[in-house]
């Protein structure tokens, strides 16, 4: 079959059944991603004879004599379209996995297209940004610094365009899979388990084997016998040792039963459906409330607190009890002239980063072990998969290409166990992809929650009294639900002044699909709750929401104290400047005569009428800047004798900005153009350790390292120029060039680094971050919304964001880093349900699982608090899963000042809504 | 996503052709098809190979539309007429040749098709017949179909029949269909054609994935027909000799049972926003009408 893929003609027979997406894949053109594989999220759109096509879902015996487009026949890093070039410019992109096919598909625009965006853009998703940045990039607005910022302009505070922005634009930047595979590699497929709760006891792959191309089918019998848990920590211990590779109890739907090695991902997959296997059914638990009572099946009748596992008979993982003054908390409850108890519920959401997980592996030279994979944590990857296997450490690499989002969906151990296992089965390469609907299906989700939460207050408006109670579905394995709830109880308590305090919580083993890491990991949840009650507490008070909190909430002055929290502090405090700005907002929008904004080519209307109803709501959120307890990163900034400098630092980038901010810093100190760094990153080989990419560590842990480095560096450069000039360091400056001494003298790149570093040319210096002591970083959200009655829609017609990061590293990337969280988080509670059935997940698809398009969502306006972080490198603090908490009961706390009815869950999708609204579910 | 099963792909030209073997299947656009796993799919018979004219003017001022047509041509119907050419070559020139084939009813293809969850990039490739067979209650195809009373022609081994579309949906993704039987073409009468519509969808989000379609005509003489979708696990059409009253309407849509439960939308609601929307499309069709 003949076709033409960029004007180059091609000759490629397809496979019977083979859709186009994988035909070009399968051609090089890895430009093109694979997102859904179901035609609904556009990351692989193709121009089919000029016009946009999902291609992943156009046959491939179709396209024969016709022509095809990808992103890089509209340009290439070296010569960018106008539409890449205005994606720099706007900022349009974060993870930058669905930016190939939205340049593609903005690339068809014309003027009427452009004038109903909302209906143009529907067919493409984008997880990270909330789309006002790609809303601009389509518009042609710009948001980004142009490059070359130069001497006495430094890069830090700048709108820096990321790194790898040209790349990223073209489809040039290789993610996980999107490089060239190893001579020989194989494909791996699992065969999941069609149960919730089942024994395997008869397994024959004798017809899967001899299909031909199969090399080998893996079973409970090759796994290690050594048990994990898929969560990654800085502590493995911080997670209980519940699974194996491969197990013969099957404990939730999907679980691998067993896996295929062959010589396609088809005949993988073929070969699955040919292994015959008998299951014993065992009784299975779906409630986490029915799952703890005795009698109820148990999940993990052996482990026991030696496995970190509290409670095995009563499926508990973890419980405890925590608080000040707790034995004061009835009595004070009692006694309280105002007091409010509600229960809350937090669904079941999941993460959707557009690139699936992925691992890819192979022997090097040296005979290690090498694993390029799409994880938030390569160093602590690599640790458990050699404690696992047997392994030296120096026996495993683990590195990854640019990961397509993560969200917290990547701090687990998902593939690359599996790809190791294969490997050291067969001797050969071998990769393992999941597909969306595993991504739906069997990856760890956010933890569902039943809260309930009682506060008293007395009649100053003061807190005498907190009591809260939470339950988590853990799912089938603990991995994440110990941090979880521990950070989920913390910072949303200790940003109020309570009196008298006590929390008990507990996560619960089910025969469900695992709960794990997700953006805010629990915080969001506890909020819901506290955020909910106060506004509760605040209305039966007669004081404005805003009042009650400022009335209780932490000062500047306050500390935290106590286990974990020792090395806590406040850092930096512009709380109050958040909650008067967002106060103040929503009072201005109060005026008749205001309008509300949407994103760019959209229009919101603010409605009137009976059926329609207005409110305003606000919350308040406080995080931590890093996980405790040690979160550890090395960094080196090299300079090289062309006078580029490189950056070597351990996290992962994806879509975070902390590559920008990495450069930002390094450019900074060492007074250089941005535009002279080169970033290697996320990979065991080039530096020593970084814990990983999660608790939004990247910017302050390995970014402190990377200031550190380039700090120390520019003192080696100007000392080693002032001995050669012979003057002191004092006359000496660093700049783009070289160094400058007095009266005209420099000192250039190549003669420094001939003098420091004559044989290897390079000169290169470390330097390390423990993470601590930690701050805290704030946001508030607001919003206005108009409800109907008649339908259940939430019409937002005003979403106001402040958060305190303390000094702005990069105000475009802070930003939209903050309209992503609020994106995320309106997801959840507008649209998003990952809807779990007697262990079956009747949501498998994007089509039914609704992740937001750009007609669902409002333009977020932002507010950067003035305040400059005492502990964070230069003033900074980090704000990635922040944004993200304070949203839910924000968005709840309107939709119940509109309707005079309180939501007792997070989710509030419209026919939720209008149950609540017509009597149903109310208080 | 590529169907693993599938090692054949046919590409008949004529009837004779179409007749299955185990494991085929038929396949339209294929925008569903390829979109899930397929473990039962071992061949595909790709009717867009037959060369159907999309769309067709029959006797009468009836309108065919093959099975093979594409979303994007039947949004093309909804084209206001043209006297000059306006097109340029190709493609265009074809859209072009179909604008006025609508008649009065024009509005309502493009309606229904700006209902697919799907945008632009789908329905190049989706075809009218694929989106009827899948026949799931968010499916705006078989009810506009019902709403235009139109007959499906069926093509199968037992040779050729018709089906009126209001039979054709009978359940939630099921049809009507015999083993080995293809819809050929929607057809559509003039008498449909001729009159007034309206449409309305709502979904759980502005544009997601309908929870409820209602659809409304009205003829010259009188005669309305309501249509409720998606609401329920198949299309319902009420007929009316003259124009209801709302109260008359609001007690026939909401006595319609049958409301359907999935994610996108409680039964509940299902039936309120059944209720609310058929009234806003007869308000609609009597102010047009009046």
């Amino acid at each position: 079959m003949r076709l033409t893929v960029n004007g180059m003609p091609q000759d490629v027979e397809p496979q019977p059944g083979q859709v186009l997406r994988t035909l070009l894949r399968g051609l090089g053109h890895y430009e093109v991603k694979r997102g859904c594989d179901a035609g609904d999220c556009g990351a692989c759109t193709v121009l089919l004879d000029g016009q946009a096509v999902n291609s992943c879902i156009i046959p491939a015996h179709r396209v024969e004599g016709r022509e095809v487009t990808t992103v890089q026949g509209i340009g290439t890093s070296e010569s960018l379209a106008p539409v890449q070039e205005r994606f720099i410019a706007a900022g349009g992109f974060q993870c930058g996995y669905c930016t190939p096919g939205m340049v593609v598909m903005a690339s068809t625009f014309d003027e009427e297209e452009l004038a109903e965006l909302p209906q143009s853009l529907k067919g493409n998703l984008c997880r990270c940004t909330g789309y006002r940045s790609i809303g601009d990039a389509v518009t042609g607005i710009c948001n980004t610094a142009p490059p070359g910022i130069s001497n006495g302009d430094p890069a830090y505070g700048q709108a820096v365009a990321p790194p790898a922005a040209r790349r990223v634009v073209s489809g040039e930047e290789a993610y996980t899979l999107d490089e060239d595979p190893p001579a020989g590699m194989l494909h791996l497929a699992v065969l999941g388990s069609p149960h919730a709760h089942a024994r395997v006891v008869y397994l024959d792959a004798s017809r899967a084997l001899s299909l031909p191309g199969v090399h080998a089918v893996l079973t409970a019998e090759d796994s290690p016998a050594v048990r994990f848990s898929s969560a990654r920590h800085e502590h493995r211990e911080d997670d209980p040792d519940d699974q194996l590779v491969i197990d013969t109890v099957m404990r939730f739907r999907g679980q691998r039963v067993a896996a295929v090695v062959a010589e396609t991902r088809r005949i993988a997959e073929q070969a699955c459906a040919l292994i015959e296997v008998g299951y014993d059914l065992i009784p299975a638990v779906y409630a986490p409330d029915e799952a703890r009572r005795e009698g109820a099946p148990v999940l993990h009748p052996d482990r026991s607190v030696h496995d970190r596992v509290a409670d095995a008979a009563r499926n508990t993982v973890v419980r405890f009890d925590e608080g000040e003054r707790a034995d004061e908390v009835d009595a004070a409850l009692a006694s309280a002239p105002h007091r409010y108890t509600g229960t809350f519920e937090t669904h079941r959401i999941t993460h959707v980063a557009m690139e699936a997980p992925a691992a890819r592996g192979w022997v090097d030279e040296a005979g290690r072990y090498v694993l390029r994979t799409s994880t938030q944590v390569p160093f602590l990857t690599r640790d458990e998969l050699a404690r696992v296997f047997g392994l030296e450490r120096e026996q495993v690499r683990v590195l990854t290409g640019r990961v397509g989002g993560g969200f917290g969906s990547k701090q687990e151990m998902l593939v690359e166990d599996l790809v190791l296992l294969a490997m050291l089965k067969t001797g050969a390469p071998v990769e393992y992809e999941w597909t969306r609907t595993d991504t739906m299906t069997i990856a760890p989700t956010r933890h569902p929650m039943t809260l309930t939460v009682s506060i008293g207050a007395d009649d100053a408006g003061h807190f005498t009294a907190l009591d809260l109670d939470v339950l988590a579905d853990a799912g089938a394995y603990g991995n994440h639900t110990g941090g979880v709830l521990h950070h989920g109880v913390t910072e949303s308590t200790e940003i109020y002044h309570w009196g008298a305090k006590r929390v008990h919580a507990e996560g619960v083993y089910t025969n469900n699909v695992p709960s794990g890491a997700f953006r805010g990991y629990g915080l969001g949840q506890v909020m819901f709750a506290i955020e909910s009650a106060i506004d509760e507490l605040a209305l039966s008070m007669g004081l404005t929401p805003a009042e009650l909190r400022r009335r209780n909430m932490i000062t500047a002055d306050d500390g935290f104290g106590g286990g974990v929290l020792d090395d806590l502090a406040i850092g930096s405090y512009g709380l109050d400047q958040c909650l008067d700005w967002v106060e103040g907002r929503l009072a201005e929008s109060a005026s008749e005569s205001w309008r509300p904004t949407g994103l760019p080519r959209t229009t919101v209307s603010r409605p009137t009428g009976p059926e329609w109803a207005e409110g305003t709501g606000l919350a308040l959120a406080m995080i931590a800047t890093l996980p405790p307890r040690g979160h550890f990163a090395e960094a080196s900034v090299t300079l090289q004798r062309d006078g580029t400098y490189l950056i070597s630092v351990g996290t992962s980038e994806f879509g975070n900005g902390t590559t920008t901010a990495h450069v930002q810093f390094a450019a900074t100190a060492l007074n250089a153009d941005a535009s002279q760094f080169v970033v290697q990153q996320s990979d065991t080989d080039v530096t020593g350790y970084d814990t990983g990419a999660f608790g939004s560590a990247g910017t302050v842990v390995a970014g402190r390292a990377v200031h550190s480095a380039a700090l120390g560096l520019r003192d080696r450069l100007v000392a080693a120029a002032a001995a050669r000039l012979g003057v002191a360091e004092s006359e000496c400056a660093l700049d783009s060039g070289g160094v400058a001494g007095p009266g005209g003298a420099r000192v250039g790149f190549a003669e420094l680094v001939d003098a420091l570093a004559p044989r290897s040319g390079r000169v290169r210096h470390t330097a390390s971050s423990d993470g601590s002591p930690r701050s805290v970083a704030f946001n508030v959200q607001g919003f206005r919304v108009a409800v109907s009655r008649a339908t259940g829609e939430v019409r937002i017609l005003q979403s106001v964001h402040a958060a305190d990061a303390g000094t702005v590293i990069n105000p475009e990337q802070l930003r939209g880093q903050i309209e992503g969280g609020v994106a995320q988080g309106i997801g959840t509670v507008l649209y998003e349900n990952l809807i779990v059935h007697d262990g079956v997940v009747e949501t498998p698809v994007l089509r039914q699982y609704h992740v937001p398009q750009y007609a669902d969502l409002p333009l977020t306006e932002t507010f950067f608090a003035d305040t400059y972080d005492l502990l964070g490198p230069r003033g900074a603090k980090s704000m990635s899963e922040a944004p993200y908490n304070p949203v839910a009961p924000a968005l709840a706390n309107a939709i119940r000042d509109a309707l005079g009815v309180r939501p007792h869950s997070t989710q509030l999708t419209r026919d939720a809504v209008w149950a609540l609204a017509n009597g149903e579910g109310a208080s | 996503m590529d169907l693993v099963q599938v090692s054949s792909v046919r590409t008949p030209r004529t009837r004779d052709e179409l007749t299955l073997a185990p494991g085929e299947v038929f396949l339209g656009g294929g925008t569903w098809l390829y979109s899930e796993p397929q473990p039962d799919v071992t061949g595909v018979v790709d009717l867009t190979s037959m060369g159907w004219a999309p769309i067709e003017r029959r006797r009468g001022g009836a309108l065919r539309l093959s099975a093979t047509c594409t979303l994007e041509q039947l949004h093309g119907l909804s084209l206001p007429e043209v006297s000059e050419s306006g097109g340029e070559a190709g493609v265009e020139t074809r859209v072009a040749a179909d604008r006025g084939l609508g008649g009065a009813a024009h509005p309502v293809f493009a309606q229904a098709v700006r209902s697919f969850l799907a945008g632009a990039k789908v329905w190049r490739t989706a075809t009218v017949g694929g989106n009827l067979c899948f026949a799931a209650p968010a499916s705006p195809i078989p009810a506009l179909a019902a709403l235009l009373d139109a007959s499906i022609r069926v093509w199968g081994p037992g040779g050729k029949r018709r089906i009126a579309a209001d039979a054709f949906v009978t359940g939630a993704g099921r049809t009507a269909l015999a083993a080995g039987e293809l819809v050929r073409a929607i057809d559509i009468p003039a008498a449909a054609l001729a009159s007034r519509t309206a449409w309305r969808r709502i979904a759980l989000a502005p544009l997601g994935r309908a929870g409820v379609f209602a659809g409304g005509r009205r003829e010259a003489s009188g005669l309305t027909v309501i249509m409720i979708a998606g609401a329920r696990t198949r299309p319902g059409v009420l007929r009316f000799e003259r124009m209801p009253a709302p109260d008359e309407l609001a007690e026939a849509v909401g006595s319609l049972g049958d409301w359907y439960a999935d994610p996108h939308g409680s039964p509940d609601w299902r039936r309120a926003m059944a209720v609310r929307l058929a009234e806003e499309v007869r308000f609609e069709l009597a102010g047009a009408g009046a």
